[in-house]
């Protein structure tokens, strides 16, 4: 999930107050279509590479990434889609229910997955990530691509590829969409 | 202290709770269909299910989902318990709750029996069952159930399809409606999303009074209404609740009552007939019926582990976020 969604839901959530303005839709469009480039580089090619794009932030920019690779490659590249809801480590804690559709093709035993998601904060996200994943199959390797690396991490996790590192105070508010990067507040309602 | 919540009557619930229930709903139908059908979400919580009448499919189903959910589940049967001692239900279930429980599941043969556990003791309660009151979770994913075939037949994806599909759905509720728990889940569930209920069954078999009952009509005459009905739902005769006392006999009961072949052939097309469970065959819905396509009751068995993940993760694991019915305060009483 992304983290906006999740600072934004009742009852504790408050108003996003949008500041400044750090990517238009051509820069998400254009980091997205190098880190197309860069995934094929890395592994020589998308021989069994499986995206996979995080509810809900990070299900746009997997589908963008997927049709990139598609024109550039000339290969259809499976995108799945996971909700780790039910892996996080904050159940209880605070309010944590699924935001949408888990849809992962198939078996992952062998394949090279790619998570994709639009901010990475702390890191308990992709914790959970790797857990789901693991219940649908031993991957050959995982790889993270993020938009926005945003520091103030919690847990040994560094993403693979990255579309902006954006250094950020701990109580700013990173909004990622296909039309653009922008930092912000929340503000209590 | 935080007042725990619990899922103890439908009618504590809005249609927005019911909708989010059945939405959350589908991310563990989901989780069911996997290799590994079971997620850690309640890893560490400890879920006990208190049953003080006979039950085969709601106790392991509850139990099925808790496990799946990676919680604990101690097992409790009042007939084996020190209850046959003498020992007072509410010492009982202060003496389990002191081994640390997060969740009792409690069906008993008495109305107000969760309520009454979720006052004495600090943990979530789920009503599994009491006496003619209410049967939360069955009435959930019954109505899991119709949104899941109305999905189908749109053709559209369930996470598209919310409960709007309910308004104007005409529902008939047929048989013992007086002893029957499901059926006051049911029609509250169903007239909350904006059905139109019809309880169809013989005067002796109705509660005193419907004061209050959100349905739209009663009648006496089955036949009469199989024209204009989108879900038939079956009600158990429910000899274990005196029953046959109401009724001149069983067999007549069956041939004004039950859904047998020459009714089933009169339903409006693509209406769906739904059982509780256990269905006794030849009574209330007749053996051939049961094998129908239109008939979904092994579909509602399978959505039921689903939904209970669902309302035990609402319950223990979202930390405020899925609101579910009252709060009762934990204090003595």
């Amino acid at each position: 999930m992304a983290e906006r969604e999740r600072r934004l839901a009742p009852p504790r959530g408050g108003v996003f107050v949008p500041r400044v303005q750090v990517l238009s839709a051509q820069d998400v469009q254009r980091a997205l279509t190098r880190i197309a480039h860069e995934i094929v580089e890395r592994n020589r090619g998308l021989d069994d590479i499986v995206l996979v794009g995080l509810q809900t932030g990070g299900v746009p920019l997997a589908y963008r990434i997927a049709r990139v690779l598609e024109e550039v490659e000339g290969t259809t590249v499976p995108v799945g889609l996971l909700d780790v809801a039910f892996y996080r480590d904050d159940i209880g804690i605070r309010p944590v229910l699924p935001e949408a559709v888990t849809d992962i093709p198939g078996d992952l035993a062998g394949n090279l997955v790619v998570l994709v998601d639009d901010v990475l904060f702390t890191g308990r996200t992709v914790r959970a990530a790797l857990n789901a994943l693991a219940d649908y199959g031993r991957a050959r390797a995982v790889q993270l691509a993020v938009m926005v690396d945003r520091g103030h991490r919690e847990l040994p996790i560094r993403p693979d590829y990255v579309g902006k590192n954006m250094p950020t105070r701990i109580d700013e508010q990173v909004d990622v969409s296909l039309e653009g990067v922008v930092l912000g507040d929340v503000v209590a309602r | 202290m935080t007042p725990r919540r619990h899922l103890l009557a439908v009618s504590d619930l809005g249609a927005d709770d019911i909708a989010e229930i059945l939405r959350v709903s589908d991310a563990f139908v989901e989780v069911g269909q996997r290799a590994i059908p079971k997620v850690p979400a309640l890893r560490g919580r400890t879920v006990v299910t208190l049953f003080a009448e006979q039950s085969t499919r709601t106790r392991l189903s509850f139990e099925t989902a808790a496990k799946r959910l990676s919680a604990d589940v101690l097992s409790f049967g009042l007939e084996t318990s020190s209850v046959k001692k003498g020992e007072s239900l509410r010492d009982t279930v202060e003496t389990v709750a002191a081994l640390g429980v997060d969740a009792f599941v409690v069906r008993h043969t008495a109305a107000g029996a969760p309520a009454a556990v979720a006052r004495w003791v600090d943990a979530s309660v789920v009503n599994a069952g009491d006496g003619w009151h209410e049967h939360p979770t069955q009435a959930l994913l019954d109505c899991y159930t119709i949104r899941q075939v109305l999905a189908e037949r749109a053709g559209e994806p369930l996470e598209k399809v919310g409960t709007e599909s309910f308004v104007g759905l005409r529902v008939a509720v047929v048989g013992d409606v007086r002893h029957s728990r499901v059926a006051r889940s049911l029609i509250w569930a169903t007239a909350a999303l904006g059905a139109n209920v019809t309880l169809v069954a013989p005067g002796s078999l109705l509660p005193p009074s419907l004061e209050g009952w959100p349905v739209v009509g009663v009648t006496h005459d089955f036949d009469a209404v199989l024209d204009d009905v989108d879900i038939c739902y079956l009600l158990r005769l429910q000899s274990e609740r005196g029953t046959g006392a109401y009724l001149p006999s069983v067999r007549e009961y069956a041939a004004s009552y039950g859904l047998n072949a020459r009714r089933a052939a009169r339903l409006a097309e693509g209406a769906l007939v739904m059982h509780p469970g256990p269905m006794n065959r030849g009574v209330e819905i007749a053996d051939e019926v049961a094998g129908l396509p239109q008939s979904v009751v092994l579909r509602q068995v399978a959505n039921g582990v689903a939904v209970r993940m669902a309302v035990l993760f609402m319950l223990l694991g979202s930390g405020g976020a899925g609101d579910l019915g009252v709060s009762v305060p934990a204090a003595g009483g």
